[in-house]
């Protein structure tokens, strides 16, 4: 029965349609045979049809014309969750700006983690990323002479963030997608579910997925594999991410050994939506609107951000960085001057002062979900905002090429760790990384792809047949009692508490305890849903063993740096940040028998030894010392 | 879920396809606060009363375009239509009108992906750019006549609106037309004659009879409906001028 795709069709009552599959899908199994993966062979396959997967998909379908590109998403590319990005995406634009602030903002924006050449490539090749955007017909918002107009953002000295409306993302995404149509060496599996990546002879060799609609088990040979899958905050509850964003790739590298970097750091965004954690734009801000408390105080300016100013002021007060004004949320809440709301403590976004027209020209998303999910005008009600979790700062090691560990694997976007973002990502510097990196993943897939061989097809799909079966099983083993619903919302809950915006030891040893006993009563999981066609509750069921496997490694990583960094923020006598110990990247090694193995790893600097961070007229003065010693050096 | 929780009816149109000759109508006691969705809605039958319930969902702030289904028989995003509003009656869910349904919720949308493919939505300029040359210049004024049409997010409800679409298939539809339109008023692109023979065509622009239920139903204030009609006008003067020049009015 599953290997047919049998559709209801209104319009032909009471008659199934078969819907003759519009891919280019050799089928070789027959109708009635038992359980046996079909092969598709590609020269590449990528996983995640998002910003960065297409990015990828273009440049290699662009560098060797020869080489077929297989790009499996579990959505249709333009649900991916790059749609949601709103505010911008960063480089250096104007005549007074220069590569060396857009790198020294990055660089200290991470508190010092980042792999500094390649922060140094990122930001040379930004521009021409974005342009290469403008060419293929993103609306970038425009000044009155034509050129692309750019906006304020947090944590950055100048202007530099392209933005288009507050869609900015919505609009990459099907940029890009719809460029992508262009090319025909891009084969879509859309809808497609990657289960495992196939490792043989020590290489990735393709990737054994669901094909959604039926739930036929392919596997895509290839010679190269780029894992764009996304994020992982889903682990946690409060959070801005779609349902989809699951740590899939992260899980699926981990398990095959290669190690998770940076994971503890994870970013809270200060302005979401109580309940939902749905994203107010950091644009809101850059556009001038202020963060007040319950008194209608500019509460920032308590925090080494100040002093406030009317007008929006590059790195002071409302521009400051993320961590740090979710940290001062988080202190307003102690000290009692938050406002109660019946999902929380929550401060004020103001922008009554910015008016309606600005508003509606500027955030237009920002002004529907204002009026339509919460039932108020920001135009003249201020927007209650809690912190969210938002970003995953770390994610699968690579090096400044997108490759990993393993031969054959790439990892690019939110589930890779490049090197980019350190202890806290700077808003508006992720967009561009899906371009920059997407196009390197690419590039070097297509590189390796031409030079490496598969091993014999019949060994492969030995492999492919036993994760087939372990998939399968999975669904008609799975008649415990542990209802998926109530294990995931335990470890959200539990991830929230323990690896929250300020931490301490003790909470965090119970939520690895808790993560321990999640993945034991995960073994004993029910799922109701014994079919094959567009069985979403198994699909639930994976990615909660990919979303647990993730939590383990965030909460491990978590409770072993003893020092507070960046987006990482102990209150247990590490409330410094510790140098001498931990300026290293931190590598969560899988154990399938338990909690994962911590290890660390030397961080690149090349150009700026790790100074004082800070922002507001400290950071002014901070970064006036900085140039001091600078000159003095180069005097010598 | 607390105790003073109000509870509203919901009723799914089920349809699985290994098991189910036809589609059929099951209910479900869905207990909610004020400000709960009916995405949440389904996600709670979901999770605690039937874990086969199946429907596409993600972003849940109106944005991926997953979401879209058919409640008490208008076509609507299910992420930002609230519960409340239907209480104390009960609430119809069907998979949206007009497209075959491949399991409960989930309709099969590759008949749109495939003209979304066909209608060439890409920038195709008269004259490659390089990007040391930088950016094209693009006024706020040149902008906006594409603003506006740029932001579909493919959701699929003007399908589901459409009459013309439930009756010819073949017919571009709303969110297509759009989108070519989008292309061909974008100063970038030099493609539009090309872009215009399909609009010329029976299926193209000549399929819409006016009803204009398409921009009552977007999410987004698309206004597929005036994409549509502008390129009635611009498919005529397309026709006519081709007697006279042989790549049309372009």
């Amino acid at each position: 029965m599953w290997l047919f795709r049998c559709a209801y069709d209104a319009r032909i009552p009471g008659r199934p349609r078969h819907i003759i599959n519009n891919q280019a899908v050799v089928r070789n199994g027959k109708s009635g045979e038992k359980l046996r993966v079909e092969t598709i062979k590609a020269d590449i396959v990528i996983v995640g049809g998002g910003g960065a997967g297409l990015r990828a998909a273009i440049a290699a379908a662009e560098s060797d014309t020869g080489q077929s590109i297989a790009l499996v998403s579990k959505v249709y590319p333009m649900r991916s969750h790059t749609v949601a990005a709103e505010g911008g995406a960063a480089a250096v634009t104007q005549p007074q700006d220069d590569l060396e602030y857009h790198f020294n903002d990055t660089v200290a924006g991470g508190d010092w983690l980042c792999e500094q050449d390649v922060v140094e490539y990122f930001v040379a090749h930004a521009r021409e990323e974005l342009v290469q955007m403008e060419h293929w017909g993103c609306p970038w918002n425009r000044k009155e002479d034509g050129h692309v107009n750019v906006r304020a953002f947090g944590g950055m000295k100048i202007e530099r963030t392209w933005f288009a409306a507050d869609k900015t993302g919505f609009h990459m995404l099907h940029t890009l997608f719809q460029t992508s149509i262009k090319y025909p060496l891009i084969k879509r599996f859309d809808e497609y579910f990657c289960v495992d990546i196939v490792v043989e002879d020590g290489r990735a060799q393709g990737v054994v997925v669901i094909e959604i609609a039926t739930g036929r088990i392919c596997f895509i040979q290839a010679r190269a594999v780029v894992l764009a899958t996304g994020g992982a905050a889903r682990v946690f509850r409060e959070n801005t991410n779609g349902g989809i964003v699951t740590g899939d790739g992260m899980a699926l590298a981990y398990r095959q050994g290669v190690a998770l970097r940076d994971m503890e750091f994870m970013q809270y965004h200060p302005t979401c939506m109580p309940g939902t954690g749905l994203l107010f734009t950091e644009a809101c801000r850059g556009e001038g609107g202020y963060l007040i408390n319950k008194d209608g105080y500019r509460f920032l300016q308590d925090y080494g951000l100040g002093p406030p100013s009317d007008e929006p002021r590059n790195k002071f007060m409302e521009l400051g960085p993320r961590d740090r004004v979710s940290q001062a949320i988080w202190h307003e809440k102690q000290k009692g001057r938050t406002i109660d709301h019946p999902h929380g403590q929550v401060v004020h976004l103001d922008m009554r002062h910015l008016g309606e027209k600005k508003l509606r020209e500027r955030l237009p998303q920002i002004y529907e979900l204002a009026e339509e999910f919460m039932g108020l005008d920001p135009a003249h009600e201020p927007i209650p905002v809690l912190p969210g979790a938002h970003y995953t700062m770390g994610g699968i090691e690579t090096d400044g090429r997108t490759a990993t560990s393993l031969p054959g694997l790439y990892a690019v976007g939110e589930c890779a760790s490049v090197g980019i973002h350190g202890a806290n990502r700077l808003g508006s510097n992720s967009l561009v990384e899906l371009c920059v990196f997407g196009r390197v993943a690419g590039d070097e897939a297509s590189s390796y792809a031409k030079s490496a061989r598969n091993s014999s097809t019949a060994t492969l799909e030995k492999k492919a047949d036993d994760i087939c079966n372990r998939v399968r099983g999975l669904v008609n083993n799975a008649n415990g009692k542990e209802r998926i619903a109530d294990i995931r919302n335990e470890m959200a809950k539990s991830m929230e508490e323990g690896c929250g915006i300020y931490r301490n030891a003790p909470v965090m040893q119970k939520t690895c305890d808790k993560l321990e006993e999640l993945k034991q009563r995960y073994r004993s999981i029910n799922i109701e849903d014994k079919s094959s066609a567009w069985n979403t509750e198994w699909l639930l069921a994976i990615e909660l063993g990919y979303l647990l496997d993730v939590a383990q490694a965030v909460a491990c990583s978590a409770i072993n740096r003893k020092e507070s960094r960046g987006s990482h923020q102990r209150l247990d006598g590490y409330e410094q940040r510790d140098d001498q110990n931990y300026l290293k990247h931190t590598l969560a090694r899988y154990n399938s028998e338990g909690p994962p193995g911590i290890e660390y790893s030397k961080v690149k600097i090349t150009k700026s030894e790790p100074g004082i961070r800070a922002y507001g007229e400290a950071g002014e003065k901070a970064e006036a010392e900085r140039n001091k010693k600078k000159g003095a050096a180069h005097d010598k | 879920m607390t105790s003073n929780d109000k509870i509203i009816e919901i009723e799914v149109l089920r349809y699985r396809p290994e098991q189910d000759e036809k589609p059929f109508l099951q209910s479900f006691k869905v207990p909610f606060t004020d400000d709960q969705s009916v995405l949440q809605g389904v996600q709670y039958i979901k999770d605690y009363l039937d874990g086969s319930l199946s429907f596409r969902w993600s972003c849940r702030m109106a944005i991926c375009g997953s979401c879209g289904m058919m409640i008490n028989g208008v076509p609507k995003l299910s992420c930002k239509t609230f519960l409340r509003e239907y209480y104390p009656g009960k609430i119809t869910l069907e998979a949206l009108k007009h497209f075959p349904i491949e399991k409960d919720l989930i309709i099969d949308l590759s008949d749109f992906i495939n003209k979304l493919e066909s209608i060439k939505p890409y920038i195709i300029p008269a004259a490659p750019r390089t990007l040391e040359q930088g950016e094209y210049l693009q006024t706020p004024r040149q902008l906006d006549r594409i603003a506006q049409f740029s932001s579909c997010i493919n959701c699929m409800l003007c399908y589901a609106a459409c009459p013309q679409y439930g009756l010819k298939p073949d017919y571009l539809g709303p969110a297509a037309i759009t989108l070519l339109h989008r292309y061909n008023e974008d100063n970038r692109d030099a493609a539009k004659a090309e872009r215009m023979q399909l609009l010329n065509a029976h299926e193209g622009v000549w399929g819409c009879t006016l009803v204009g239920y398409c921009s009552d139903v977007c999410p987004k204030d698309v206004d597929p409906a005036a994409a549509i009609n502008r390129n009635k006008l611009n498919s005529t003067m397309d026709y006519f001028l081709r007697f006279v020049a042989p790549r049309g009015g372009n």
